[in-house]
């Protein structure tokens, strides 16, 4: 991945039956930067999110740009955007390992597969589950699985990372704990972050500006 | 594939547009594949039923048909036996399974029933009416436990019992097999209600856990074991193949009657063959209209049951009978099976002993020869037509889950379901269509194009039963599937094909696997539509065995009957470890 370039937003609107559901809006999300989204259920946090990463179903009408650098993230296929995505469940895929999870989001590019072992055991390291490769993830705590989600998000190399409510799953010390590892590794990757939450604490851990989405 | 290939439409119009189109035609492939052969094959019954067939002379629309199966000796008492035999087994088999049901819910391995229920449910129909003929004849082995010591029956006793004229040992075998197929479907609906907690809310107001079942769960579950219900009343009406091996022979059901004209050498038979065809098409039509007029006369009694608050009666100790009496009929369909896997390696077994004086493999070395042909025949219909049904049925539903909808993302459930009831109703079509009604007219059609009597003329027959279980097994698994798990994969980067291939697949893995080895004994058991469709040239076990039914040497059926039966069961296996094997038990897959 190249250097680490800003998220920005322009004129982003989304409508739902003719009715203006978001927007328009703007921001520019510098790298490690992170824009926290707020509003009661149903303001369209979470449409918002899916029209960033590609998902965002047909009957939804959006408009405006999303770039990152040069790049129109609107022209790309979901896969192509480099927009990885937390959720709120760890979504660790059943049917492979740990490792097998990690190795699913490494790009191919990295052939040698001493060096893409290397790199899960490192990944892996980072979250303090050394030589779990080759573990069922259902057989990890809840902590442990929310970490290594993460770094299966990290390893496919995102430009933008995007958190949709991330941390409502966990216990309120795993919380803190998890909150730090997330946005502590997003700025070390200079990743523009986006953040989808009800809770003040996680807007305040974000540290960075918040809209509230669904104001009048 | 589905969510990425999805959004990729929606957001920026760029998507490749070859497999989109392609997968925007398997609706309408899957559902020609099955009505067309039905609708062309119920014509070309039609038209003879009123004296049409130009290539055997029939060249004149007439009422002649229908005079000659009036005046047919035995006509009325075949009608008879046809809607007792039907209705019977059909009502038995619904009070058994509600019975089953309510009286196991809140007991310990209830939720292990499934699991037993499949491998009776993967027998051919025919292969149990044989093991159950082996059990229950004069000289069966049921007799031989109490011959002669508390019988003093030194030679078979000279009473009826298969073939029987009022038709009961056809009742019973398709109450054992249409009972556990009910069981499944009730246990199938209960996944969608919450059965649970509501029978917790009904015990904590005084109701027993019996009670509470029948007046909470089954008024929501009836909806839809509806249909299935249906499907068990049409089959019931026009089962071939039991009624040939246990029904009465002189006169049979109407189904057996008409198959016996069709097959006749004298051609001017089909026309009363026809006849009787389109009058049992009638007869189930005419059926179903009444019990859906029962259900509704019954509703307001039944709402009025519920809502005065009875907390006992009659219905929990009816359960627990209907219970032992349900056991009772696994009990005889498992001795069933394992009679006749003793039938086929006994030593020349004399009435009688109650076991074989030995065993031995001897009848298999002498049948291997006769057996291999149509064993790899079963084999290869079954696979062509199971795959060929999974292959529509994938395309389909992942055609429908790039379908969007805005119901669909804001209550799942309730989207999968409104878009089954649309399409449900198409996809039992040929479980409601009495099979006689329409394969005669697709044979006509099949010699029109050249095709009958080949293998892919019975594939193609097959794939018309084939498609709709596996349709109906695989859908629910296929859209419970969550999405984001599509959306995580995209977003790490992983084309749409990668997403399908390496994510969706896998997880969907064990039932994908369970729904095609449901298809495939769908297709091991298929008679008529390899009789017809073969047009009696292509032979597979099942054919062959009833064929064989009639008066062959016991162990030799019992070698062709074990090895049908045996078919559907490894396939069962296969499906249930296969998936074990690929994923090393991971947890996570339920």
């Amino acid at each position: 991945m190249n250097a680490p370039q800003a998220l920005r937003l322009e004129a982003v609107s989304i409508r739902l039956h003719g009715r203006t559901l978001v927007g328009p809006l703007d921001a520019v999300i510098a790298p490690g930067e992170c824009l926290t989204l707020m509003g009661p259920s149903g303001c369209g946090k979470s449409t918002l999110l899916n029209y960033l990463a590609g998902t965002l179903p047909t009957v939804f009408e959006a408009g405006g740009r999303v770039g990152v650098g040069e790049v129109n993230l609107t022209l790309l296929p979901p896969e192509r955007r480099g927009v990885g995505i937390l959720f709120q469940d760890d979504l660790l895929f059943p049917h492979l390992s740990v490792g097998g999870n990690l190795a699913f989001a490494m790009p191919a590019a990295v052939r040698a597969s001493s060096e893409r072992r290397a790199r899960i055991e490192a990944a892996l390291a980072e979250c303090g589950l050394e030589g779990m490769a080759h573990r069922d993830p259902a057989t990890l705590s809840g902590g442990q699985r929310a970490r290594v989600a993460l770094m299966r998000t990290l390893l496919a190399l995102p430009r933008v990372l995007l958190l949709d409510e991330p941390f409502n799953k966990l216990d309120s010390q795993l919380r803190g704990e998890f909150r730090d590892f997330v946005f502590g590794h997003a700025r070390r990757h200079g990743l523009p972050t986006v953040l989808v939450t009800h809770d003040e604490a996680d807007a305040q851990a974000a540290g960075g500006s918040t809209i509230i989405l669904g104001a009048e | 594939m589905a969510e990425a290939l999805h959004a990729l439409m929606a957001d920026t119009g760029t998507a490749p547009r070859g497999p989109r189109h392609l997968l925007r035609l398997a609706p309408v492939l899957t559902v020609a594949a099955f009505a067309v052969p039905i609708a062309c094959g119920l014509v070309g019954t039609l038209m003879p039923a009123f004296g049409y067939l130009p290539a055997i002379g029939g060249d004149r629309w007439s009422l002649d048909p229908w005079r000659v199966l009036r005046d047919a000796p035995g006509f009325s008492t075949s009608l008879q036996l046809t809607l007792v035999v039907g209705w019977a087994s059909t009502l038995l088999s619904v009070l058994l399974a509600l019975a089953v049901a309510g009286f196991l819910h809140h007991r310990a391995g209830a939720k292990r029933l499934g699991s037993w229920l499949a491998p009776l449910l993967a027998m051919p129909h025919s292969a149990l009416a044989i093991g159950f003929a082996f059990l229950i004849l004069p000289s069966g082995w049921l007799v031989r436990w109490v011959s002669p010591g508390l019988t003093g029956w030194t030679i078979p006793p000279d009473v009826g019992t298969v073939g029987a004229a009022s038709g009961w040992p056809l009742i019973a075998a398709l109450v054992m097999k249409e009972t556990p197929f009910l069981l499944l479907m009730i246990l199938g609906a209960l996944n969608q209600v919450r059965a649970a907690a509501q029978i917790a809310a009904a015990r904590a107001m005084g109701y027993g856990p019996v009670m509470a079942w029948f007046k909470v769960v089954l008024p929501q579950v009836y909806p839809q074991i509806r249909l299935p219900i249906y499907a068990v009343l049409a089959f019931s009406l026009s089962v071939v193949d039991v009624a040939i091996i246990l029904g009465p022979g002189n006169p049979p059901t109407l189904a057996v009657q008409a198959v016996r004209w069709f097959t006749d050498p004298d051609t001017t038979r089909y026309f009363p063959a026809a006849a009787a065809a389109t009058l049992l098409l009638g007869v189930v039509l005419a059926s179903i209209g009444a019990w859906w007029l029962a259900e509704c006369m019954a509703q307001p009694l039944f709402r009025r049951w519920m809502e005065r608050g009875v907390r006992g009666g009659v219905v929990t100790p009816a359960a627990g009978v209907g219970a032992v009496v349900g056991a009772v009929l696994a009990l005889l369909a498992v001795m069933s099976m394992l009679g006749m896997l003793l039938w086929s390696v006994a030593e020349p077994w004399r009435y009688p002993d109650a076991f074989p004086p030995g065993l031995t493999l001897d009848t298999w070395t002498r049948q291997s020869g006769q057996l291999a042909g149509p064993a790899w025949t079963t084999l290869l219909v079954g696979v062509a037509s199971t795959v060929l049904a999974l292959v529509l049925t994938l395309a389909c539903l992942e055609n429908e889950s790039l379908t969007p909808g805005p119901a669909r993302r804001t209550a799942p459930a309730v989207a999968a379901v409104s878009a089954v009831s649309a399409s449900v109703w198409l996809l039992y079509l040929p479980l409601l269509v009495p099979q006689i009604a329409f394969l005669f007219g697709l044979q006509v059609l099949l010699i029109r194009i050249g095709l009958d009597a080949t293998t892919s003329a019975v594939v193609w027959a097959h794939l018309v039963f084939v498609l709709p279980y596996l349709f109906l097994s695989l859908a629910e698994p296929w859209r419970a599937f969550d999405t984001r798990y599509a959306r995580a994969a995209a977003s790490l980067g992983a084309s749409p094909w990668r997403v399908f291939w390496r994510v969706k697949l896998p997880i969907l893995l064990k039932p994908l696997l369970i729904a095609s080895a449901v298809a495939f004994a769908i297709s091991v058991g298929q008679y008529l539509p390899t009789l017809f469709a073969g047009a009696g040239r292509v032979a597979t076990l099942t054919t062959e065995a009833v064929t064989l039914s009639a008066g062959a040497d016991r162990r030799v059926i019992g070698t062709w009957t074990a090895l049908q039966a045996l078919f559907p069961l490894l396939a069962y296996l296969l499906a249930t470890t296969a998936p074990r094997l690929v994923h090393g038990h991971r947890k996570g897959l339920a």
